[in-house]
């Protein structure tokens, strides 16, 4: 192709772009459902790996053969790794997913682009047993109208090998120390919204920024957060996203320390030989999870959604899950149904002073969402480009 | 059919095979038709839509895509020095690799082509492609291990008390993972190119008083430099592109980090511009190589 034709194509291209415009955010509007009828036969789901077993990882682990049996509504299931890869597969599939496991960072993106629907939560009438601390909260809430049906939670650990690491840490900090004698040793959490974990460190090392809510920081405070974030990279050993990638560095010591998820722990424990990990809530707080089933606006098996979501929190489904996944179940009737005994216990599903210091993954937006009129926070946009800058 | 025509459709083929037979042009079409159509929808038509993305934005909250145009991506990556600082990183490491890559090849290249039995030829041949018939993913995996805190590489230092780079911000480890990925495609156009080298060549600059020195910089390098193009090629423009290794082995980030990440946000048309950047380094560096005439080489 010569110069002349070459810069025409371009040109032409240029052009089509420029004339492709408009497609703006389809305009929700939504027909509350006020009774839940027969199923139609089919629901496709899009969910945290572990949350939807059919027997495909262990055949004894199916609890959507009962659904499917009771209800007539064939289950297809599609798994995904982080947040922003769920808000991916969801957005660029309108219509594909009728429900979806939305963790905080996730819901108030969907609920914000019209892409699910409120919830009548009457209709569910297992919503009735969950934890009254996971209701209504602004990940699942929105003026007033409730966006979905509480799953389970978890907090972000600190994770020390006890055989490298002495004395056991008992403070995020310990990552962040420029003089650190684990460095090239941490073990991070790859994603935007570990930026929160560095605003919890820094509020309470660093009083003066005073950062009510990790989740809503102003321009001041997102420097001084992504500061400290820089200052940590060279540190910084392993960045993860697939916990099976962690162990790994945990087990061969590639990592000594890191943020990480209590399965991960007792995954590692359980191992022969067993990876001798601490893990520890630190005194700063942590960041962590508490996940919400959301309906898709545009999902053609309504009632089908409304019997899975029933279902999926019902006392002994929400046991079977918290336990598979390693996670506190949302539905407090679900503790007398696991087959450990302990296991609630273990996982604080109760034990609400433990959750009081959990910041819940949320996305953060330019209205603060600690409530702050005064200024303007960034956006998640400016978290993930903050995070690609922090990266280097 | 109709019964009153016996053969009707051998006489219809008869006379469609005089018709193609008098229109020679026709017949090229016919033939060309699939290849082409493939190369124009999926391969063009995908370049053309990943151009067009480029030049959309992504609403920050929603996340979708709004099809409007404006120049903000490429401003973003041409301004912050983040890109910059990314992208050399990466050239950077292309060209290293590419040049270890040559340093390693030509001798063995040469082995193969010039030196060796035509039986271990075949072996070394062998050899050389084996590792490519193992998924590239096992291999990335493998240096991992080989990497990692306790793995082989620092098992085998640890006697002269050195350590190996690990896996954390350096990349040094991803160096040896791309050179040793990429190797067989630099020693195969190489052995081709020097075997082409006309054993008379070698004879007459010995006559002429050429010390083995001399003839490789005076005959045998000026011959092979095609076929040393043709293999950078890929060694450059494999590393160029590549960020599943990056992410295994170091926490540097590289274009593809950077590509993926975006993709995963999803901020398609971010990462539809960003992936414009390597696309035009390697266009530049096909327009220079055949210029040096490795594509008859290849």
């Amino acid at each position: 192709m010569d110069r002349k034709r070459f810069v025409a194509l371009v040109g032409a291209m240029a052009i089509v772009a420029a004339a492709c415009g408009g497609g703006g955010s389809p305009k929700p509007s939504f027909n509350v459902p006020t009774s839940v009828g027969d199923g139609e036969g089919a629901l496709s789901v899009l969910a945290w790996p572990g949350y939807v077993e059919n027997g495909g990882t262990d055949p004894a682990v199916n609890w959507t053969k009962p659904f499917e049996d009771a209800t007539g509504c064939k289950v297809t299931v599609q798994v995904f790794g982080t947040s922003d890869e769920a808000f991916s597969l969801f957005s660029t599939n309108p219509g594909k997913y009728d429900v979806i496991s939305a963790s905080g960072d996730a819901s108030l993106r969907l609920v914000r682009a019209g892409y699910v629907q409120p919830v009548n939560t009457d209709l569910v009438p297992n919503y009735a047993d969950i934890f009254p601390s996971l209701k209504n909260k602004p990940y699942n809430t929105v003026d007033g109208v409730s966006y979905g049906i509480p799953h389970g939670r978890g907090s972000n650990l600190l994770m020390s090998r006890s055989d490298q690491v002495s004395p056991a840490p008992s403070s995020w900090t310990t990552m962040f120390d420029p003089a650190s004698p684990y460095a090239g040793k941490v073990s991070v959490y790859d994603a935007p919204i570990y930026i929160a974990d560095a605003a919890v460190v820094l509020m309470s090392t660093k009083p003066e920024l005073k950062i009510t809510n990790p989740y809503a920081l102003d321009d001041t405070q997102f420097a001084a957060v992504v500061d400290l974030l820089k200052q940590q990279k060279p540190l910084v050993g392993q960045y993860w996203v697939d916990y099976t990638k962690q162990m790994d560095a945990f087990r061969a010591g590639d990592a000594v320390i890191g943020t990480t998820w209590e399965v991960i722990a007792n995954l590692l424990k359980a191992e022969t030989p067993a990876v001798p990990v601490e893990i520890v809530k630190p005194v700063e707080g942590a960041t962590g999870w508490s996940d919400t089933w959301m309906i898709n606006s545009k999902t053609e098996n309504i009632n089908c959604a409304y019997k899975f979501l029933d279902h999926i929190v019902s006392p002994a489904v929400n046991a079977q899950i918290a336990e598979w996944f390693g996670e506190a179940p949302a539905n407090a009737k679900a503790c007398q149904n696991t087959a450990d005994p302990g296991f609630c216990e273990t996982y604080h599903a109760s034990d609400e002073t433990f959750w009081k210091d959990v910041w819940y993954w949320q996305t953060p937006e330019a209205n603060c969402v600690d409530g702050r009129t005064e200024v303007k926070c960034k956006d998640f946009n400016a978290w993930v480009k903050a995070w690609t800058e922090i990266k280097g | 059919m109709t019964s009153t025509d016996a053969r009707p459709t051998g006489n219809s083929m008869r006379r469609l095979a005089g018709w193609l037979d008098r229109h020679a042009r026709v017949r090229l079409a016919m033939l060309l038709a699939a290849p082409m159509g493939w190369l124009v929808v999926a391969y063009l038509g995908s370049l053309t839509l990943l151009f067009l993305n480029a030049f959309w934005s992504r609403d920050p909250f929603t996340g979708q895509v709004v099809r409007e145009f404006t120049p903000n991506n490429f401003v973003e990556i041409l301004t912050n020095p983040l890109y910059r600082t990314v992208t050399l990183r990466t050239v950077a490491m292309a060209v290293a690799v590419t040049l270890t890559c040559a340093v390693i090849a030509f001798p063995i290249a040469y082995y193969m082509a010039r030196v060796a039995s035509s039986r271990t030829k075949g072996l070394l041949a062998v050899a050389v492609v084996m590792p490519l018939w193992a998924s590239y993913l096992v291999k990335a995996y493998t240096w991992r291990l080989i990497l990692s805190n306790d793995g082989v590489l620092n098992w085998l230092l640890s006697p002269l008390g050195l350590r190996g780079p690990g896996l954390g911000d350096n990349v040094i480890g991803l160096w040896l993972v791309f050179t040793y990925l990429w190797l067989p495609y630099m020693i195969l156009p190489l052995y081709a190119g020097l075997e082409r080298i006309p054993g008379s060549l070698l004879e007459a600059s010995a006559d002429l008083g050429g010390r083995g020195l001399t003839t490789f910089r005076r005959v045998i390098f000026p011959l092979v430099v095609p076929a040393l193009v043709a293999g950078s090629i890929f060694t450059f423009s494999l590393t160029l592109g590549d960020y599943i290794a990056p992410s295994l082995v170091t926490t540097t980030q590289f274009i593809g980090n950077l590509i993926f990440l975006n993709f995963g946000v999803p901020d398609l048309p971010f990462a539809a511009a960003l992936s414009i950047v390597p696309l035009v380094i390697v266009v530049v560096y096909l327009l220079v190589a055949r210029r040096m005439g490795a594509f008859q080489a290849l």
